[in-house]
């Protein structure tokens, strides 16, 4: 590709900042509403005339403390123990279907396929039943279990792509080079799938993290609901008052590490999402 | 059908790299045209600058006697062949051959394509395979049928982007033969890319060879054989590649690593003042003395420690480890990178005839003409020995000759049709 | 003697050789059944565990959606038979829920589908060092919490603390005091944009993919072949990254038939914008009336397999082939 003409650099300049608008208004949107004073919020203006960091005392050390951070802990701590024990078990299963020649191969990636298509909603029922009777209603284990059915069918999905395209001959390679199998897969193998296994880690942990309907349903206190429950949940300072500026605060928290990460593995999750979906 | 001209064409990427340097290049009416040189030379990029593909940073490019640097690839009327044949997947064959057809919306009746499809289908012998798609065709048959859908295009011009490459050498050969054949049929205007320099100089009427986006010299493979300008040309065309000696000027004689050359009033005078030389021979213009018939004139003889022989059924080639002269040297390696060599040890390559019982490890008596000697200039690399008037006969010769078998290729295809009228009209 | 030995010999030697032959078969199979024993010991968990959180609470459902059942009132569990799919069946309600479910999917689907794939080819012609601003751009709604962004355009559209109403009461039709979720037509319409901006990233992403899977040597064949700009992208492009397309469709439509989170933070299902999910959630974790809830769920996972189903049958979507299984 040539140099660009100026003409196709204005047309890339007005395709990018369309791109962008699009992409960041909502989050802007947000972002300037929870620096606005409750006094502000109904002003109809999309910038607050003052900046104030009152909503996030409020969320952060003042009366939305225990709400909020309570669910923050638990949404941290079951997502990523979610993911964990989803990326180890899929580790194994999509090692197996990428270098094994076993009987039922197939069976498991359409389980993986028919259970990532299943209606949530349709899991939650027979599970609150269940859960209450056997005391695992609104505990961190009785999330956990049932986000499985999310982060695990795309997890074996996108390290089985992942692990198709390792060559595995490198290790018989290693070998043959005088290393032990221990040290043929420690030192061939290992570099090549971590990759794979980290963004698999970061597509599950998104998913986990975004759960609604298992997150409402399941949970009924500050001792395991996680952030998106506790958003619905919140109330204003005071009956009266619209919880507003403190949920537009807690989004934000959120969001934030969300951007990061998006911004530090931009590249890796594009080719993890896509992955698994498209041959290649 | 058109004629396509070259005006300075410069490509000048955002990086600033220049890939095209300046050329200019006039190609006649139904003529074939091979760019060749060693990767990276620009002669792809030359193509994509006629076909439209990649824009012209500087110069002008004219079809047909009009201006077309600025217009889209469609607008061009010209059929392209690429390397890998860019057959559509999803389209049968027959698809593929009618596509060029179907997008101009109306302008072609189903029955007019069905006609012009059958009939680049019979010219190219896929009439069996119409209702395949390419995923299921051979390498041989992916490249007819995208030589198809440039036919019914009725283009301006065929442009080919090294379309054999992807052959085994047997199915290529075939496929030379085949081209050359359609190409003297419909008399279409050819531009053909190729590294392949057999390629080169089987197919082309006229052969302009590039160097880093330069054009070194445009002529008939004759006359880049026998008549090259530089020490380049020189060691890209043929095979094995000509040698490269240094000669050392001494008085009226040159001095080979070999033997002692006498130098003709000519030549000396040309040399000059140069006390050093490249000299160019190339391995068949070398014999066996013990072959040679009694009273035949043997040119320079000499003798020579051989180190390997190859014995190819054709003819023997013998290798002659030679220590050559370290000024030339660089020079020699220089050359060597611009031809994507490999930086081969220096070695004279003799092609003998395959009676020869030369082998690995004798001593072998050899002769040559001095006459067929190549001295080039070790600075700029000119050829000093170029004859301008016979390699301008040589041209025209190859002029005529194109001509002619053209004019007869034609005939045969009028005659033939009037036949095939004719059956159909007893029947 | 040697004509007497010869044969024993002769025999020895087929002997041997099928001894071999059926050691070998052996070793063979041994080595296959090893090979089959550790694939399951290493993919065996992962099955058992997504079959246990699916199959086994789809199954009970399906085991309660036949009882009148309230938690409220544990005594009163009565075996029903199909009674409570009747009531579901019957009742206005579901089918108005359906419809709207229908609705926003095949809406969502297909904007997301136009806009997913503008944003594809955008970030596809892109030069190197833009596309990486513009995938990190586009990945930013991918990665945003559901209800975050069903706040955010609440927030944005809501009659007091919006802006959308102030900003473009210049279009006819929207002023001051236009309440977006008073009425069904104009919630949908947030609902729906709420749900598009979310996920279109998702869909242009596997487009992406596809996109990249076509040669571009075929891009510029048809060029020189006399294309335009439009021809090339529907009979060149398009059609060679089918697979791609139909893969984020029902993958898509799947999803965006299940819709939950942005319905429940903007409507709570109010004004008619009460879609299956919320539905069965209400009744089943709100109503505690887990007998008519598992019929619900029970539902609409039969309309998510037939979903799957026609996709697959009518339109011949290759899910395994799409996502690299040969």
């Amino acid at each position: 590709m040539g140099a660009l003409s100026g003409r196709q650099k204005v047309g890339w300049g007005v395709i990018t900042v369309l791109v962008l608008v699009y992409a960041l208004f909502p989050v802007a949107s947000v972002f300037a509403t929870s620096f606005k004073l409750p006094s502000e919020l109904t002003s109809g203006r999309f910038l607050p005339s003052s900046w104030t960091t009152t909503n996030y005392e409020q969320i952060l050390v003042g009366g939305a403390q225990d709400l909020f951070l309570s669910a923050l802990r638990n949404s941290i701590g079951i997502s990523l123990i979610a993911t964990a024990i989803a990326v180890v078990l899929a580790t194994l299963a999509a090692y197996a279907i990428a270098r094994l020649d076993f009987p039922g191969k197939r069976l498991i990636l359409t389980a993986a396929l028919g259970v990532s298509i299943f209606p949530v909603i349709s899991i939650v029922t027979p599970l609150f039943n269940l859960w209450r009777s056997i005391g695992l209603y609104d505990t961190w284990a009785g999330l956990i279990i049932p986000y499985l059915s999310l982060t695990l069918p795309i997890s074996i999905w996108t390290l089985a792509a992942f692990f198709r395209q390792i060559p595995w001959e490198l290790e018989q390679a290693a070998q043959v080079d005088g290393a032990t199998s221990w040290q043929a897969f420690r030192k061939a193998i290992v570099p090549l799938a971590a990759p794979g296994v980290f963004t698999t880690a970061l597509i599950a942990f998104f998913i986990a993290w975004n759960d609604f309907v298992y997150g409402i349903s399941l949970t009924s206190t500050e001792a395991a609901r996680p952030v998106p429950a506790a958003l619905a949940f919140f109330t204003g300072a005071s009956q009266f008052e619209e919880p507003t500026g403190s949920i537009s605060a807690a989004a934000v928290v959120v969001t934030v590490p969300v951007v990061v990460l998006v911004l530090l593995f931009q590249r890796q999750i594009v080719s993890g999402l896509t992955q698994g979906a498209v041959k290649g | 059908m058109a004629s396509i001209v070259l005006r300075d064409i410069v490509k000048e990427y955002g990086d600033g790299f220049k890939a095209v340097k300046g050329v200019s290049l006039d190609i006649a009416d139904g003529e074939f045209v091979i760019l060749v040189g060693p990767s990276g030379c620009g002669k792809s990029t030359l193509l994509r600058m006629i076909v439209g593909l990649e824009d012209i940073t500087d110069g002008d490019l004219q079809i047909g006697g009009e201006r077309v640097n600025d217009k889209a690839p469609r607008d061009r009327h010209l059929a392209m062949v690429f390397q890998n044949y860019a057959l559509y997947p999803h389209l049968t064959v027959y698809e593929n051959i009618a596509f060029p057809l179907r997008l101009t919306k109306g302008q072609y009746s189903d029955e007019e394509i069905d006609r012009k499809v059958n009939l680049a289908a019979d010219t190219l012998e896929l009439r069996e395979h119409l209702d395949r798609k390419p995923a299921n065709l051979s390498g041989g048959q992916r490249q007819r049928v995208a030589m198809g859908r440039a036919i019914v295009r009725e283009a301006e011009a065929f442009l080919f982007d090294e379309p054999l490459s992807n052959l085994d050498a047997k199915l290529r050969g075939q496929m030379r033969t085949e081209i050359a054949r359609m190409q003297r049929k419909l008399g279409t205007t050819t531009v053909y890319v190729t590294h392949d320099q057999t390629e080169a100089m089987t197919l082309g009427d006229r052969v302009a060879v590039l160097k880093k986006g330069e054009l070194q010299q445009v002529a008939s493979p004759r006359g880049l054989y026998e008549q090259p300008v530089n020490l380049f040309v020189a060691g890209f065309i043929g095979s094995p590649p000509m040698n490269f000696l240094p000669g050392q000027v001494e008085g009226d004689s040159l001095r080979l690593p070999f033997v002692d050359v006498p130098l003709d009033a000519t030549l000396r005078e040309r040399i000059g003042e140069r006390s050093l030389v490249i000299v160019g021979i190339r391995p068949d213009h070398f014999g066996d003395v013990a072959l040679l018939r009694d009273g035949q004139d043997a040119g320079v003889r000499f003798s020579a420690d051989v180190d390997v022989t190859e014995w190819l059924g054709s003819e023997l080639y013998a290798y002659v480890p030679f220590d050559t002269h370290p000024d030339v040297a660089a020079k020699l390696e220089e050359l060597d990178r611009d031809l994507d060599g490999e930086g081969m040890r220096t070695q004279l390559v003799v092609a003998l005839s395959s009676e020869s019982r030369v082998r690995d490890g004798d001593t072998a008596d050899l002769w040559f003409d001095p006459a067929r000697m190549l001295v080039f200039d070790p600075e700029t690399g000119e050829n000093l020995t170029r004859d301008d008037d016979l390699a301008r006969t040589i041209d025209e010769e190859n002029e005529e000759d194109r001509k002619a078998a053209l004019e007869r290729a034609q005939a045969r295809e009028r005659r033939e049709h009037d036949q095939g009228r004719d059956e159909a009209r007893a029947s | 003697m040697s004509a007497d030995v010869a044969p024993a010999q002769g025999s020895e030697t087929v002997r041997a050789g099928a001894e071999q032959e059926r050691r070998n078969r052996k070793a063979r199979s041994d080595r296959t059944r090893a090979e089959a024993r550790l694939g399951w010991y290493l993919a065996g968990p992962a099955f058992v565990v997504m079959l246990a959180v699916t199959a086994y609470p789809i199954l009970q459902a399906v085991y309660e959606s036949l009882f009148r059942f309230r938690l409220t009132a544990p005594g009163e569990r009565e075996f029903v038979g199909f009674g409570n799919y009747a009531v579901v069946l019957s009742d206005g309600v579901f089918w108005s829920a359906m419809w709207v479910t229908t609705l926003i999917m095949i809406v969502t689907v297909l904007v997301e589908l136009v806009l997913g794939f503008a944003l594809a080819l955008v970030m596809h012609r892109a030069v190197t060092q833009l596309r990486g601003l513009l995938r990190t751009a586009i990945l930013v709604p991918y990665g945003i919490i559901t209800v975050v962004s069903a706040f955010a355009w609440f927030y944005a559209f809501d009659i007091s603390s919006g802006f959308i109403n102030s900003w473009f009461d210049w279009v006819p039709g929207i002023d001051e005091n236009l309440n977006w979720f008073a009425g069904q037509g104009t919630s949908l319409f947030v609902i729906m944009a709420s749900e598009i901006w979310k996920t279109t990233p998702f869909i242009s992403l596997l487009l992406l993919a596809g996109l990249a899977q076509v040669p571009g040597e075929l891009e510029e064949a048809a060029k020189v072949d006399g294309a335009t700009w439009w021809q090339v992208l529907r009979r060149v492009i398009i059609p060679n990254m089918k697979a791609a397309i139909m893969v984020a469709v029902l993958f898509r439509a799947l999803d965006a038939f299940r819709i939950f989170d942005n319905v429940f933070v903007m409507t709570n299902g109010a004004n008619g914008t009460e879609v299956l999910s919320l539905l069965a959630y209400r009744q089943a974790i709100t109503r505690l009336e887990i007998g008519m809830g598992s019929a619900i769920s029970v539902l609409l996972f039969l309309c998510v397999l037939g979903i799957c189903f026609i996709a697959i049958k009518l339109f011949k979507v290759d899910l395994a082939g799409a996502r690299g299984e040969k």
